[in-house]
This record gives structure tokens, sequence and C-alpha cells, in this order.
């Protein structure tokens, strides 16, 4: 407790002496900065959506971009018709790879999907262990929304069935609804705010964006994907 | 004896700077980065307006950390986190040490945390016994080699697929491979079972977040999300300048980062976590830690705060875009540093952090382009604060030669028929002073070893300015 106490005095003492403002070009070290600049900046911090990436009007121009978005994070996408494709597109990606056994987590879109596989399931919801989360083939998760501007998924523990189902298997589908696809990052903050913010059991543990598989350039700046998490993200848009 | 730095800063530029595999591997490396970041920032409606706002945001962070710091330890300890303080290093490590200690760990696994290198956490919990794994790829590879990271972003930027596929080889038994992707994978499987043995996972933090109380990690591997997962306890080890005011201020910062960092829209993986695993209260959730821990290190960052001049230099996001832009990096190296942090913002704070006058040398070693002030993504006047730690190191301790030939200088000046009658005699010694060019005789050889000398007008702008006026005035 005393060197919390410690601590906060020392930063109080250091800021007795207020610093120049941003811009402030006279490097003397004595102003103190320039009021009226202060006021257009603080105005203008309210709303990054004016400088961020341009995103559309219409749902069209947003699922647009969210595909070529994805595309160029080579992250699959499939926007289907009804939730019989999406389970289809499931099987025959499953078949494909060869997929022994699920992860998935209990809800009324995600867990009809995660059965249609035929496949044993591991339901994270209740709790499991961990070495047989980690002989998963994939894990299919819900979402709390997609984001058209960067191509990103929002996940939470609560929404997504937990914090590792989504990271541990070599493969990640999400399924979402159209009325999950969000224009951009500050709407991605706003539902946060107004989902879990302002509710009474406050923010999950756990929050993040995910966009594009697992990857690292870390050898010769040489894009590599799957490096610790998942090598594929795939993801099923339906009504 | 460990020599000074500056000493070591030389001689290793010296030797780097002319090895031209180094400078082809950095080019390379590089080449990409620049044509992925300038292809994003075209993406932005404003990218200017994006870095002000930024900066904006950053300053009132940072004026007011007292405030925000309070308010985020309240939240984060009633989101469930134990939040510690610790003024330096050794405090530091004491603190994570304990709570190892009393939660019985045995295996510790890492993702990336430039904090923990700056208080060589490291070291530490190997002395006391324990398994340390980092799991980031390129810490890995230098954490094999036992070297220290070569750039704060891409640690392991300096060396090729072969000397990577050595070290796996030597290090983990592994066949040789010419393909990075083989060698991810290697490192990947290595990875997988450390996860699940460890006990604690320890992570830094890009951002913390005062109104929520949540600590914000970017990362493109998964290692972070994995560490912080996985095992029951989750320690994390930030510096008290990483606060930002509001969740929201992420929407701005996260791309920011990103682009800025690596030219990407957004880095794979960004998490914010606001303390263990939640059970009860209406929630539960399946997985995550028993226990967070928040370390709140100062180690000398409340010195850089005290000086009004340079504080912003605290705003820093460590994206490292200053360092992949700097002529110095890139022909020096990013270990010739010798510092934690390295590169143009590693020069500007070392010298706050570890004395002035040992590490003033980092300032002069600068040409003051301003390519690192350009590429901050919130806009910390970098190469101006080379010059206010020179300004300040020859306040502090003022070098008797400097005053003497100044004075020297300023009096010939003055002088100016003294000067012009001098003038000959100076290009008599200049000449002669061509003679031992580039040899130790040469009393400029500092300079000519590698550079010319400029040369002396003839006849000089005085003599040309009174013929001209003479033929004005005819
Ligand atoms: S000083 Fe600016 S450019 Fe350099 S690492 Fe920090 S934020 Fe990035």
């Amino acid at each position: 407790m005393s060197r919390r106490a410690d601590i906060l005095k020392r930063v109080k003492n250091a800021l007795s002496l207020p610093a120049l403002w941003l811009g402030d070009t006279s490097h003397d070290g004595q102003g103190h900065g320039n009021s009226s600049v202060l006021t257009q900046m603080s105005h203008s911090t309210g709303q990054p959506r004016e400088w961020l990436p341009v995103v559309g009007n219409s749902f069209q121009e947003r699922i647009q971009l969210f595909e070529k978005n994805t595309q160029a994070l080579k992250a699959g996408f499939y926007h289907c018709s009804g939730r019989e494709e999406a389970h289809e597109i499931l099987k025959q990606i499953g078949s494909r790879e060869g997929w022994k056994k699920v992860a998935s987590h209990r809800g009324e879109l995600i867990s009809p999907a995660a059965e249609a596989l035929g496949i044993p399931i591991l339901w994270t919801n209740d709790g499991y262990d961990i070495a047989e989360l980690e002989v998963c083939d994939v894990g299919i998760t819900g979402c709390d929304a997609l984001i058209a501007q960067t191509g990103s998924v929002l996940v939470t523990a609560c929404s997504a069935g937990g914090r590792a189902i989504s990271v541990l298997p070599p493969h990640h589908v999400v399924i979402a609804r159209e009325m999950d696809l969000l224009p951009d990052l500050p709407a991605a903050f706003e539902l946060l705010e107004f989902r879990y913010g302002k509710s009474r059991e406050g923010y999950p543990s756990f929050i993040s964006f995910i966009t594009g598989p697992s990857r690292t350039g870390d050898i010769e700046r040489i894009l590599v994907l799957g490096a610790h998490g998942p090598k594929e993200l795939t993801i099923l848009l339906v009504p | 004896m460990i020599a000074h730095p500056a000493a070591e800063f030389k001689e290793s530029a010296r030797s780097v700077a002319a090895d031209r595999r180094h400078r082809s591997l950095i080019q390379k490396a590089l080449g990409g980065y620049y044509t992925k970041r300038d292809e994003q920032i075209t993406k932005f409606k404003s990218w200017s307006h994006a870095r002000e706002a930024a900066s904006a945001i950053k300053w009132d962070a940072v004026n007011h950390l007292d405030k925000y710091l309070e308010q985020f330890a309240t939240r984060a300890e009633a989101n469930g986190a134990k939040v510690h303080w610790a003024s330096n290093g050794s405090e530091a490590r004491k603190i994570i040490l304990n709570i190892l200690h009393e939660e019985n760990v045995r295996r510790v696994i890492k993702s990336k945390c430039m904090t923990s290198e700056e208080i060589h956490l490291n070291e530490a919990m190997i002395e006391a016994g324990l398994e340390v794994v980092e799991s980031d790829l390129g810490e890995f590879i230098v954490q094999l080699r036992k070297e220290p990271p070569y750039h704060f972003v891409f640690p392991a930027m300096h060396l090729t697929r072969d000397e990577v596929s050595e070290v796996f080889e030597k290090n983990l038994g592994s066949q040789p491979s010419e393909s990075p992707e083989e060698l991810t994978m290697i490192a990947r499987g290595v990875m997988r079972k450390k996860y699940c043995e460890a006990d604690a996972g320890i992570s830094g933090a890009n951002f913390a977040i005062a109104e929520t109380g949540m600590i914000s990690i970017t990362e493109n591997e998964g290692n972070a999300r994995l560490t912080t997962s996985l095992p029951r306890i989750h320690i994390a080890l930030l510096g008290i300048e990483k606060i930002l005011p509001k969740l929201s201020d992420l929407a701005l910062f996260l791309p920011l980062l990103a682009t800025a960092g690596a030219g990407q829209p957004l880095t794979c993986y960004n998490s914010m976590i606001s303390g263990p695993q939640r059970k009860g209260g209406g929630v539960s959730e399946p997985d995550g830690p028993e226990h967070l821990h928040i370390i709140l290190l100062d180690n000398h960052r409340t010195r850089l705060l005290a000086d009004p001049e340079q504080r912003d230099a605290l705003h820093c996001i460590r994206c490292g875009a200053c360092l992949n832009v700097c002529p110095i990096f890139k022909n020096v190296g990013g270990h010739t540093y010798g510092t934690t942090y390295q590169g143009p913002i590693g020069s500007v704070i070392t010298p706050h952090f570890r004395g002035l006058q040992k590490w003033k040398h980092l300032s002069a070693a600068s040409s003051l382009c301003g390519a690192c002030t350009s590429a901050c993504p919130v806009k910390i006047d970098i190469h101006h604060h080379l010059l206010h730690n020179r300004r300040n190191a020859a306040r502090e301790k003022p070098l008797w030669w400097e005053r003497a030939a100044y004075l020297l200088f300023a009096f010939f000046a003055k002088n100016h028929r003294l000067y012009y009658a001098l003038l000959p005699i100076a290009r008599i010694g200049r000449r002669l002073q061509g003679l031992f060019r580039a040899l130790h005789l040469d009393p400029f050889f500092a300079w000519t070893g590698t550079r010319e000398l400029p040369p002396m007008t003839e006849p000089s702008f005085r003599e040309q300015w009174r013929k001209r006026k003479s033929v004005f005035t005819r």
C-alpha cells in the first residue's frame, strides 16, 4: 500500500511543472502551451471515425469490404443463404481436413452446427480439460460482432466459449449473423459498452479482436500462418 | 572491467556498418515494411489527424497520470485483479518471485514483454531455479542464442533462416530446414507442450485502460493469448506510462499501432483482459487463470515525467516505426545500442533511465534527419529530444576543450580583421593536411578516416563580393 502512495506522490510531484502543449515549437522549456490549440484538439478527439479507413454506408458495401479484408488476411469467408448451407460447408471442410474431434460451446446458433458434423464434441461451457482441447481439430464458436473496416471478429469469454477454444485448435470457425456485422472499430467499442459496460454483470474477463489466422514474420520478415494460434480462420455468415 | 558504453557503441557501430551481409538483410527485411505501411496509411481518411488525436489523448493521459493510475488500479482490483506497485527493477523482481514462490510455480511461460528485459527478470527467475520459456518466436530464437532482442518489435530481424535452423538444430535437435514455415512449425510444436505444462504466464501490456481497469495486449502469433489463458496464474508487468483514459480510445490506437509498427490494418490479436476467470455473480466463464497480478513499474519513468520539456517521450506506444525508418539504426544495427529500447526513442529515453553522461553518445549518433519524428504515430518530436539531450549533457558537464574551441572561434569571428588576416595561413594548413589525409598523422583523422573534409572556397565569399560590388558601383 505504501509503495502505491510513494509512486503516486512521485507522479504528482513530477507533474507540478506543466508540460508544453503539443505542436508548441518553442523549445526553451519555458512555454506553458497554447490553450487555443488545446481546445481545438480536444474537440477533435471525439470522433476517430472521421479519420479511420473508409467504410461504405449500405449493408452491401460493408459485406463487400468485409469479404475483401478477409481475403487479404487469408481467412475463409462464406456468406450463406441459410443455416443448412452453413452446416453443409462445415461438413465439406471437415471431411477435407479430416476432423476427428470438435470443440464448441452451447448456443442456439452454434450447437446445431457442431452437432451436424457427426463427430465427438467437447463442450467447453462448464469447464474442460486442456489436454482434451489440445487434441481437437477445430473450435467452432460464436462471436459478438464482425467489423467490416478491418475484417475482424470480436469475441469475448462469454460469447465464444471461453478464452482458449478460439486459439488452441488449429482451425477456428466462427458463425455469425448478418446483424452482427458492424461498420468500424468505434461501433465495436460502442457495442461493448452497451452490451457489457452498462450491464449489471459488467465486462467479461477476456475480449479479443481476431483479425485473420495467427501469423508471424519473425524469420526474415516472411509471412507464415499458424504461428501459435490457428492456421485457418473460417467465418460463416448466416441470415 | 566493462568498457564505457560510448566506446562499445563506436566499436560495434564501426564493424556493423561495414558488414554488407547485415546491410542487405536489414534492407530486405524492411523493404516490405515500407510498402505495406504506405499502403495502409493511404487507406486512412486522414492519417495526420489520426496521429494528432492520438497524441492529444496521450498528452491528456500522461499529464494526468496520477488521476488515471489511481482510477486504473481501483477498477482493476474491483475486477478481481491484484495490483502491485514497484519503484524499480529490484522491487518488481522481488514481487514477481514472491508470487511465483507462494503459488508453487515451477514452470513459467512468457509472452513478449520489453519491461521484463528492462528489469532482467528472466535471469532472476532462472537463478531462482525456475524454467522460463519465451513463447514469441523471435524472442524464443534470441533466448536460445543467449542474446538480447535486436529490435523491440522484431527481436530476431538480424538472423537468416540458416542461422535460425542452426540454433534449432543445436538446441532442439530438429532437422535442418531452409523454409521459414517449417522452422516456425518446429517452434510451434515445442511450445504447445510448454503452454499446457506451465504454472504461470507472464505478459506485458500495450495499454492499460483507466476507465475499465483492463490491460490490452497486441500480438500476431497467438502466444500471448495462450500465455494468458492456459496457466493458472497470469502476471502482467507494465510501465506506469501505458495508461489510456477510455476503452474506446483503442478504436484509434489499435489501428495506429498496427499500421505504424508493421503496415497491418490491425494486428492479428488485440485482447483486453480485465481479470482472472469469472465465476459467480451471474457469469461463469469456462477457463482462464485463477489469479491475475498486475505490476505497475516506475523504474525512472517519473524522472522523465518530471522534465516538462521531454515528458512527451512517455507518449511512446513502442510501435518501432522510428527504428524502421532510422538511417542510423539500419547502419549500426540494434545490438550496437546496448540498450533495452533501441533506435531513436531508445536514444531519447535511455539517458533518463540510466544516466545522461553515460548514454549521451546515443543522442550524438544522429543525422537529425527527422525521419523518426515524421514516422511516429503519436507525434513525439523525437529528433528535437536528441538535441535536448545534447544540450542538457553539455550544460550539466561542459567539456573543457569544447568550450575552449568555441571561445577561440568566437574570438576570431568577432575580430574579422584578424580572421581575414589568418585566412591565408588556414589555406596553407588545409593543403598540407591534404598530404596526410586519411592517415593517422592527420589531426582530423576522426573525421577524414571515413569522410571528406568540406573544401574551403577559394576565393572566399567576401573576396567575391568585393569584386562584384566594384563592378556594380563602376
Ligand atoms: S517513439 Fe513513436 S515511432 Fe518510436 S516507437 Fe514510440 S510511438 Fe513508435
